[in-house]
């Protein structure tokens, strides 16, 4: 177990594409931390950085307070799984997970008994003997974690495990990983670009956008507070809608939002005096928009599409904006058809808003907000 | 009349087959007539004739025992073998490095050896005839091991280093991790994967230094140190019209068949080395 | 947790830099990794190749290269008496030159048609595919100087089967000597260069064919395109890179030609190759000097079109990507 310290990391490949310009990160002992992003935002890039496999432009690395960007991998002692498993094919899975330790010469006891104990835990006792490529995809998936486990490391890496595998038997990994980070209390850093792993494995998620991070915080945290639209709208499926709105009164516990369509809104968010009269993003989540009747309601729009799920119904509306309607997330079934005109409610205690820069305004009730979840990072007061 | 679809899948079916009996017997027809001039002797030579008529197996004691094809098959053996041997070696550890590390001069060191393995032979000719003249070498098959390296090596080195750019790099990854140093990533990981391309490489270059001619028809002259394809082209009569055909294609028959029953043994690994050297090329 | 990280970061203390970094470590061993093979290669390519162009500006004999003056170009051009000295003055170095162009392009050519056609046949599906396969790969097998000999029988001008063949259906009336006409001997060289070719040439294409995916075929079926557009439109500008590297390979390997013409014409005026040329410039007459002309006439001319390939090449690249 370990804690791991990431000061002003920069990544910087050939002098001039910078991937990551600085990144401060603290993991603590025993959490289990999903960094998350779109393709691209160099989520990858930070794993192998903190594995050893890719150096570190700038910026220090500290495992357990020491200094460790020049270390090794193996120095490192971090155990990490690979997205493709990368199991060694001509070798048996007892081989594979003793690998390790052979080549850092312990005893050959000691080894048997950690590559039995790893293949216990992992219910790989039976295939022992096997090689890679005669094991299905979830098993081989068992041995690449099982290779991480056995050396006891202080640090496990996860680079995208799941996504080589169907759907059915991800939901399967994602609850064994789960497992055995309770069992362990290891220190574990997972990278994904699936919110859903994020926000089902993690103790807390950090959100990686162009090597920058957007926020940190639990899962719920960033599903209650996200600091603006971008994280706003990477959690939560389908993804948070945004109207165009005007504060009109700012205020330390409520704020008066009038929306496009005129009807007015009184939001528990805490806005300040100066942003009062510009125009902001009032952000409703599909599932919590209600149908509201045809006249009063605060926003009407006519249905362009409708998504039967079989438990739940997504019906489009338009917004004017073709590539991106708002999404209504109905609980049931749904007899409304395309070309019905509706009218919808927003819940006051259900809205987001941001500024027109994209920033979070505070929101001040939620339904299960602990006090520690306001420190969060970035939220704008 | 508009053909029915049977009638049209029949006909282009007849074609296909057409061609691939046309194209088969392209290819097959000369080591076929070489069989069967092999076993004829006397006059029969020369009847030209489709179909075996005659059995006779002296032109095959001859050609081992006589004309000295069954010394040359075993020196041909040897020097392929260690020269193969001694490439693959070599090529190893080099075409990790060039396939998985970069480093300075990469590209530039990948060219030169694309260029040395097409440059011809005869430039380094006489360049070469002094290194084997001063290493005390003419004439003996240590010459031919020490000339076949020029092209077997760059050979080897292209192709490894295109099977080794094919594996994953997270395999490496994981070893790295696993606390592997090169040279345990080399041996214990690399080295055991790429057994069957080191064995299609190994093939192909065997081939190569097996038919090589102008270095051993200048490197050795006496009798016993002959190669294969020098031993062939020494097989003469008394005078140009007493060319002992039978026993020149029996001779041919006989070292050609060890690589053809190679070659089709390992026909796909072959199909894949070859392509490998160039396709990425 | 505010406290906690910083008492940690007092703590933290900044160690000097003294160990290389992943990279700067690989790259070092890189260069140990390839020494053994470069050493080598530069001992047995490298020196030798020095050594002939050293040599190609000397008098030396085969059999006392020891013992040599140096005569500047004299081995490459002189003129004497108004008469033309050395290689370039050589008649049938220009005759060689001659030669191995006409026999590369000629056969490269016919390889690249015939091996096209026998690609696209392998790429077709039917029973019996891994014999064509295996038949196809029989003449690759089967060493030059075999080749050589084996067509040197089939073209016998009493004996042969070539002969006998085009009597028997008719298309010639008497014999031809394929050997010993300063004419055909050259095609006999090419015929029997072709057919020990063809199969490299038609499975590196083979290769190539089988990376086109098939539902572009189908798509341009469906778009209503004959099976000759689906060709030309689909197939020969995606195997295209494939194909000018195998053009190259074989046109490299064509220009070096030296064993079959060796075995199968006896190195004769009329076909012997540049290769030939130099080698019997050195052994047969045992001038090491001009011998060494030669042969570094071969390597420029070789590295010449090469060269000129590859800026072709990056020509067609750099077309393509405007």
């Amino acid at each position: 177990m370990a804690q791991l310290k990431l000061e002003k990391l920069n990544k910087t490949y050939d002098k001039q594409t910078e991937v990551i310009p600085s990144l401060d990160l603290l993991v603590n002992k025993g959490e289990f931390v999903v960094i998350v992003g779109p393709s691209g935002c160099g989520k990858s890039t930070l794993l192998r950085m903190i594995a050893g496999l890719e150096d570190i432009t700038n910026g220090n690395m500290y495992i357990n307070g020491i200094y460790s960007n020049d270390d090794t991998p193996s120095e490192r002692g971090i155990g990490m799984v690979f997205q493709s498993y990368a199991l060694y094919p001509h070798m048996s899975v007892y081989e594979n997970i003793a690998f390790a330790m052979r080549l850092a010469k312990l005893p050959a006891k000691e080894i048997d008994r950690r590559v039995n104990e790893a293949a216990r835990t992992l219910q790989l006792e039976p295939l022992l003997q096997r090689r890679p490529k005669d094991m299905s995809g979830g098993q081989r998936q068992r041995v690449a974690i099982g290779r991480a486990i056995a050396r006891e490391p202080k640090l496990f890496l996860f680079d995208e495990p799941l996504s080589n595998l169907d759907a059915s038997l991800r939901v399967q990994m994602r609850m064994e990983i789960a497992n055995l980070h309770k069992r362990l209390g290891s220190t574990v850093i997972y990278v994904t670009h699936d919110q859903v792993e994020a926000m089902t494995l993690a103790d807390r998620i950090v959100i990686l956008n162009k090597g920058r991070v957007e926020q940190v915080g639990t899962p719920l945290e960033l599903y209650d507070h996200p600091g603006n639209e971008f994280v706003a709208q990477f959690i939560g499926s389908p993804k948070m809608n945004l109207l165009p709105a005007t504060l009109v009164k700012s205020g330390e516990n409520t704020s008066q939002v009038v929306l496009d369509s005129g009807k007015e809104l009184i939001l528990p968010i805490r806005t300040p005096k100066s942003a009062e009269g510009q125009s902001v993003n009032l952000g409703i989540r599909p599932e919590h928009i209600l149908w509201g009747e045809k006249n009063r309601a605060h926003y009407q729009a006519s249905v362009i599409f409708v998504e039967h799920m079989g438990n739940e119904t997504y019906l489009y509306l338009d917004n004017g904006n073709a590539s991106e309607p708002w999404v209504v997330r109905n609980a049931e079934r749904s007899a409304i058809v395309a070309g019905e005109a509706v009218g919808v409610d927003l819940p006051a205690e259900h809205c987001y808003l941001f500024d027109g820069t994209g920033q979070a305004f505070q929101r001040l009730v939620t339904a299960q907000a602990s006090p520690e979840a306001l420190i969060s990072k970035k939220i704008v007061n | 009349m508009k053909l029915t679809r049977r009638q049209r899948y029949l006909r282009s079916k007849s074609f296909l087959y057409l061609a691939v009996v046309v194209t088969a017997t392209f290819c097959v027809f000369p080591f076929y007539n070489a069989i069967l001039t092999s076993l004829r002797s006397g006059q029969d030579l020369f009847l030209p004739n489709y179909l075996p008529t005659t059995f006779v197996w002296k032109n095959y004691i001859n050609a081992l025992m006589v004309n000295g094809i069954a010394r040359s098959l075993l020196n041909s053996m040897i020097v392929a073998t260690v020269t193969v041997g001694g490439c693959l070696l070599v090529s190893i550890t080099a075409s990790f490095a060039l396939a998985r590390i970069k480093f300075r001069g990469r590209q530039g060191l990948l060219f030169t050896i694309l260029c040395v393995s097409m440059f011809p032979q005869v430039a380094v000719l006489s360049g070469m005839f002094e290194l084997v003249r001063f290493l005390g070498l003419y004439d003996s098959l240590g010459s031919l091991i020490l000339s076949y390296t020029t092209f077997s090596l760059p050979f080897t080195v292209w192709v490894l280093t295109t099977f080794m750019k094919s594996l994953p790099v997270e395999l490496e990854e994981a070893a790295i991790v696993d606390g592997a140093g090169l040279w345990v990533i080399i041996s214990k990981i690399f080295a055991p994967i790429m057994a069957p391309a080191l064995v299609t490489t190994g093939l192909l270059a065997f081939v190569g230094s097996w038919n090589e001619f102008m270095f051993a028809l200048t490197f050795t002259i006496s009798g016993e140190n002959r190669t294969v394809p020098v031993a062939i082209a020494m097989m003469q009569g008394s005078s140009q019209y007493e060319l002992p055909w039978g026993n020149i294609m029996a001779g041919s028959v006989i070292v050609t068949l060890p690589i053809i029953i190679l070659v089709l043994i390992f026909q796909k690994r072959i199909v894949s080395g070859m392509t490998a050297g160039a396709v990425k090329g | 947790m505010t406290t906690k990280i910083l008492s940690l970061n007092t703590s933290l203390v900044r160690p000097q830099r003294n160990k290389r970094s992943l990279q700067q470590r690989r790259a070092r061993a890189a260069w140990l990794l390839v020494f053994p093979a470069l050493f080598l290669l530069a001992g047995v390519a490298g020196w030798p190749l020095l050594r002939t162009i050293f040599y190609s500006f000397t008098d030396a004999a085969l059999d006392t290269p020891e013992v040599y003056n140096f005569v500047g170009f004299d081995n490459y051009l002189s003129f004497f008496d108004g008469e033309a000295y050395g290689v370039l003055g050589d008649p049938l170095w220009w005759k060689s030159v001659r030669n191995t162009l006409w026999f590369s392009s000629w056969s490269v050519s016919i390889e690249l048609i015939l091996g096209m056609l026998v690609a696209l046949l392998m790429n077709q599906k039917f029973r019996g595919q891994g014999l064509l396969r295996a038949a196809v790969l029989v003449p690759w097998a089967i060493p030059t100087i075999v080749t050589a000999k084996m067509w040197g029988w089939m073209f016998h001008d009493q004996y042969g089967v070539v002969n006998d063949l085009l009597l028997r259906i008719g298309i010639i009336d008497g014999p031809l000597a394929w050997i010993a006409s300063p004419t055909l001997s050259m095609w006999a060289v090419v015929f029997a260069d072709v057919w020990k070719t063809i199969p490299f040439m038609a499975l590196m294409l083979l290769a190539a064919l089988q990376t086109v995916p098939a539902d572009l075929y189908e798509a341009a079926r469906v778009d209503g395109a004959t099976a000759w557009q689906r060709f030309t439109r689909i197939t020969l500008p995606l195997i295209m890179p494939a194909m000018i590297v195998a053009l190259i390979f074989r046109t490299m390997d064509a220009l070096r030609v030296f064993d079959l013409i060796y075995v199968l014409t006896s190195n004769s005026e009329a076909t012997v190759s540049v290769s030939g040329y130099a080698r019997d410039q050195m052994v047969a007459y045992q001038e090491m000097g001009s011998g060494s002309a030669a042969s570094v006439l071969v390597f420029m001319m070789v590295a010449g079109i090469a060269a000129s390939f590859l800026y072709a090449g990056s020509l067609y690249n750099k077309e393509k990507q405007v």
